[in-house]
């Protein structure tokens, strides 16, 4: 690296325009891989892009403080973006009136299902309460869950990391799942998956049906909202009690 | 597109101030959410421009959550340390969540369709 490269470098690295392109051109870029791979759920552009983006900071020794002053510019958009679920979650307004009953109360023992299930295994093994307290809100969209950890004292960014892996997993594990109970309505299949494994198994749920997709949607949303209220009363007393 | 991203930061900042103010133990924009929804029921549904803005939004929902995912590598050292525990619980959760949520959402339904679904029954 000549002289004049080397003081470019020193001063773009320190600006934060270099994060914000840098978290664009990776998002791109997997958006690009996941589309030739005909968005299979492995090919999660989260993933890529993270995994891309890892790699480039650690090879160039950048800190991450220093990537997320050009990185929360994006960040901040998740803020608007959770509001703004309240759009497609109205679209269903007439579904949920009609099934209100036997919905919430499927939604309520998922929610909970979700929390506790992860707490005791998690608790069982012998992870830390930091992670612990961090898998919790694993099941519920990334900016509700992060909001969630902070809220319960969890690590918000480990959270964002463990709730992308849970997409993963109920994305590519659902449709076995539901042939071994012999689960078939498209309407069970995706309200289940939308509690479960919000935005990534919604996504998954449209790839198999419109109306699965919808009843995701409609789950992922709900249980965002309820995990929130829920969670906090709920985790930090469970953690004192499993000492 | 700005009047809407506009309503969006009003509703997001409302529910800020309410759960600062109330002490609330849910985060200030799943209650702007809330509220939009109330706001939308009361009002019979979004403008086209609000509905367009969202959905160009949450088309790049995938995008917000890289800044955050990025952050895992301030984890490695305890992701190393507890894989064995993560993973089993992330796998086991997950598929112990889909199996309670979609069988008792099977079970519920089947008591209540013959009451009330006769015209939207699926084949």
């Amino acid at each position: 690296m000549s002289p004049r490269i080397g003081e470019v470098w020193v001063y773009l690295a320190a600006s934060p325009l270099l994060g914000l392109t840098l978290t664009l051109l990776a998002y791109q870029g997997a958006v690009l891989v996941s589309n030739r791979c005909s968005g299979h759920p492995l090919a999660n552009p989260v993933l890529l892009a993270v995994t891309a983006l890892v790699t480039v900071l650690w090879i160039t020794g950048t800190p991450y403080r220093t990537y997320f002053d050009g990185a929360q510019f994006v960040h901040f958009l998740l803020g608007p973006a959770t509001v703004a679920l309240a759009i497609p979650l109205y679209a269903q307004l007439g579904r949920l009136k009609r099934m209100a009953v036997p919905l919430l109360m499927a939604l309520l023992a998922g929610s909970l299902s979700a929390a506790i299930s992860a707490v005791l295994i998690g608790h069982l093994l012998g992870a830390s309460d930091a992670t612990v307290l961090s898998l919790a809100p694993k099941s519920v969209t990334t900016p509700i869950a992060m909001g969630i950890a902070e809220r319960i004292g969890g690590l918000p960014s480990l959270t964002a990391v463990l709730v992308i892996i849970t997409g993963i997993l109920g994305a590519i594990g659902a449709r076995g799942l539901y042939t071994l109970l012999r689960i078939d309505d498209p309407a069970v299949r995706g309200f289940a998956l939308g509690t479960a494994s919000h935005g990534i198994g919604t996504a998954r749920a449209f790839q198999v049906s419109e109306q699965a997709g919808a009843f995701a949607a409609l789950a992922m949303g709900l249980n965002g909202l309820l995990t929130a209220v829920l969670l906090p009363w709920l985790i930090p007393p469970l953690i004192r009690w499993l000492g | 597109m700005l009047n809407a991203i506009t309503l969006l930061l009003v509703f997001q900042l409302a529910g800020e101030a309410i759960a600062r103010l109330f002490d609330l133990p849910v985060p200030g924009p799943v209650i702007g959410m809330a509220l939009l929804f109330a706001a939308l029921a009361l009002r019979g549904g979004p403008s086209g421009e609000l509905r367009e803005t969202a959905q160009n939004l949450l088309q790049h929902l995938s995008l917000l959550f890289v800044p955050a995912g990025v952050g895992v590598m301030l984890h490695f050292q305890r992701m190393a340390d507890e894989w064995l525990p993560i993973v089993i619980a992330l796998l086991a959760s997950t598929f112990i969540t889909i199996a309670v949520t979609a069988l008792l959402l099977r079970a519920l339904t089947r008591h209540h369709q013959p009451a009330h679904t006769d015209t939207e029954r699926q084949p």
